[in-house]
């Protein structure tokens, strides 16, 4: 299968008139890097990979150890919507090995692929389907506010137009690299947006969240607009997350599906939620990676706070949506506190990880919780059980730092690197003097 | 490969429904003909792909019919029997009349299969490497595709998928069948793969040409019209 892939890249390439091919991965933050070879280096490339040095990107190599290996992909080979058509661009999603061809272990695209191997180890196939929200504002300038490119609060009709139309032609280039779209839709806040991918394998998955930031923000700028994806970049309106719906199937079944439950949850689906929430707190500063994520994770703005699940609160960390029709295919639970700053390859492992761990140990799910969460007191939820997420990214380095499950999912060289870089962020935030401060200090005080 | 847009000729006339029903559900274009004087007239541009006769009603009249049609052909066209189990002695010495036959009632897929084998000879060589349907054209030395003139580029199992649908256009397939046919049977995913890809397709396809790969409810897909019941 594998020789018939490349031969059928290196052919495509040669019919089709492709003038770069783009070799793409993904450094430990999230950043999407790319490595542009010409059609004559494709074949070598394919099969003995490309040589780099390691030790440029965020979180690879150390220095004694610097070169590494970009391994292509061929099944993620895919002709880039944008650009001459005349003279085309194709990127392929690589796998970092280490020269001596073993999986190099700064690389979140390895780390996902050990967890998609272990599940298939044990049957299951884990899917995912995100509901990504982003902003467009007007171009930004440093030190002011940012300015949507609408007022959803006024429902200015034609200016409602111009995001549509972005959206509308953000679908369409999604759509043609094989990213099928289920909904799209203004949401709530000025500017801002929702589009909700269609559920596919999770390494499958993390490869679209990648392509999809890349092609939102490029029509965007196609288009004079800034999209971003800053989980709270207006005060007092609600932020942008990535909600996460999953399932794990055994091969054609729902593993999560049980007809004689009363939630139509199986005992699997059950204990790997109890998983997710027992470990949530420790692999949140990975869903929830900067500063600006802990803002988007307070009370009523539809963002979970606490760590819970229910069929119908949209303030719980878990939820799980009723299936259209009952249909067993669609019974899935969504996780909600992600945003889509994240490096979908880690969330995604540790999500995975937490899960899977409640699986294996059976562990138990605790009660539903339907009441709003948010008026009851927090001497009464410690009663119930019920804890909160993490509340800043300190909390959430410290809880992770601790979590044997982050260390061992992430690899070592992954969790060390993450925790340190992060700290720094943190260390720099905490220096800074805010607008808050000083309107609350300065004349007070 | 099966050229399965080439005309089989079923006798009698109206077809056995089971038959029709099977035939429909293979993906093969047929027509019933009454008798020698019909098929003669109905005859398609290229000639008639094969021929099934029914001969569990009327054996007698299905060897006249079958002596007649040998004699006036320079080359055989294929042809399947069916025939009931009381009825095999008929066939001793008649091995002339019919290139292959089946037990009525039959499997469906007994049926199917015979057919594709005794048609593959001929379509073998037929065999091309461009694959057109509508607006859709698939040049297999090259890889490439287009839908109305538009490149389609796809991944490679998108482009296997495609392929194989394409090939077999009004053939309704499970995604088992899918899934081993075009994956493999090593595969770890399941069906839910199938439907992943089908939908990447669809959308690669385009709002306007997404309709080229139907979805059968509770049994599979179908790539263009299907020549049963709609």
């Amino acid at each position: 299968m594998l020789e018939q892939q490349r031969e059928y890249v290196l052919r495509s390439v040669e019919e089709r008139g492709v003038r770069l091919i783009r070799l793409w991965f993904t450094d430990v933050l999230g950043n999407l890097k790319s490595l542009a070879i010409s059609p004559a280096e494709l074949d070598n490339a394919l099969s003995d990979g490309m040589t780099f040095d390691g030790s440029s990107i965020d979180g690879f190599s150390r220095v004694q150890e610097a070169d590494v290996l970009a391994m292509p992909d061929p099944d993620t080979y895919e002709v880039l919507p944008w650009g001459d058509p005349a003279a085309p661009e194709a990127r392929i999603f690589c796998d970092i090995h280490r020269l001596d061809g073993t999986p190099f272990p700064g690389d979140p695209r390895q780390v996902l692929r050990r967890h998609v191997k272990a599940a298939h180890e044990a049957g299951l196939t884990f899917y995912l389907a995100p509901d990504i929200e982003f902003f467009y504002f007007k171009d930004p300038v440093r030190g002011v506010p940012p300015v949507p490119v609408d007022d959803g609060g006024f429902f200015d009709l034609t200016t409602h137009d111009v995001t549509g139309e972005l959206r509308k032609q953000t679908i369409r280039t999604l759509e043609s690299v094989g990213i099928p779209v289920e909904y799209s839709f203004h949401e709530d806040a000025p500017g801002q947006q929702e589009i909700d991918l269609r559920h596919t394998d999770a390494l499958t998955m993390a490869d679209s969240v990648m392509t999809f930031r890349l092609t939102v923000r490029e029509i965007a700028a196609r288009n004079g607009v800034h999209a971003t994806f800053m989980p709270k970049p207006l005060e007092g309106k609600q932020g942008s997350g990535m909600h996460l719906h999953m399932s794990l199937f055994r091969g054609d079944e729902n593993a999560f599906y049980d007809a004689d439950d009363g939630y139509h949850l199986s005992a699997t689906a059950k204990s790997f939620m109890a998983g997710l929430l027992r470990h949530a707190s420790e692999i949140t500063a990975v869903t929830n990676p900067t500063v600006n994520s802990y803002k988007r994770l307070v009370p009523h703005f539809e963002a979970p706070v606490h760590i819970s699940w229910a069929r119908n609160n949209r303030s719980g960390l878990i939820r799980v949506p009723i299936a259209k029709k009952g249909n067993p295919l669609a019974t899935r639970i969504e996780y909600r506190s992600p945003d889509a700053t994240c490096n979908p390859y880690l969330a995604f492992s540790l999500i995975l990880a937490a899960g899977m761990r409640g699986v294996r140990e059976g562990y138990e799910l605790p009660d539903e919780a339907d009441a709003n969460l948010f008026e009851i007191g927090d001497d009464v939820l410690e009663k119930l059980g019920i804890g909160q997420l993490p509340q800043s990214l300190s909390d959430a380095l410290r809880t992770m730092e601790n979590s044997e499950l982050a260390s061992e999912a992430l690899g070592e060289h992954i969790h060390e690197w993450f925790l340190r870089n992060k700290r720094s962020e943190w260390r720099a935030y905490k220096t800074h003097v805010s607008a808050f401060e000083l309107d609350r200090y300065l004349t007070s005080l | 490969m099966t050229d399965t847009n080439r005309m089989l000729a079923v006798v009698p006339d109206p077809a056995p429904p089971e038959l029709a029903r099977t035939l429909d559900l293979a993906g093969f274009a047929w027509k019933a003909v009454a008798g020698i004087n019909d098929a003669a007239e109905t005859e398609p541009e290229g000639g008639w792909a094969g021929m099934i006769v029914d001969a569990t009603d009327d054996i007698d009249a299905a060897w006249s019919f079958l002596r007649t049609t040998r004699k006036h052909q320079g080359s055989a066209i294929p042809t399947l029997l069916l025939v009931a189990g009381s009825q095999l002695p008929e066939l001793e010495h008649r091995d002339e009349l019919f290139d292959d036959f089946c037990l009525s009632p039959f499997h469906p897929s007994e049926l199917e299969a015979r057919l594709r084998h005794l048609l593959a000879a001929e379509t073998e060589i037929q065999q091309a490497d461009l694959v057109e349907y509508g607006d859709l054209v698939l040049n297999l030395e090259t890889y490439q595709a287009s839908i109305a003139g538009r490149p389609l580029d796809m991944t490679y199992m998108e482009y296997e998928l495609l392929k194989f649908l394409a090939q077999n256009p009004g053939k309704v397939f499970t995604r088992e069948i899918l899934l081993s046919r075009v994956w493999g049977y090593e595969y770890y995913g399941g069906a839910r793969t199938v439907d992943v890809h089908v939908r990447r397709l669809r959308a690669k396809l385009g709002e306007e040409h997404a309709g080229l790969i139907q979805t059968v409810r509770s049994v599979g897909y179908r790539f263009g019209q299907s020549r049963w019941n709609s």
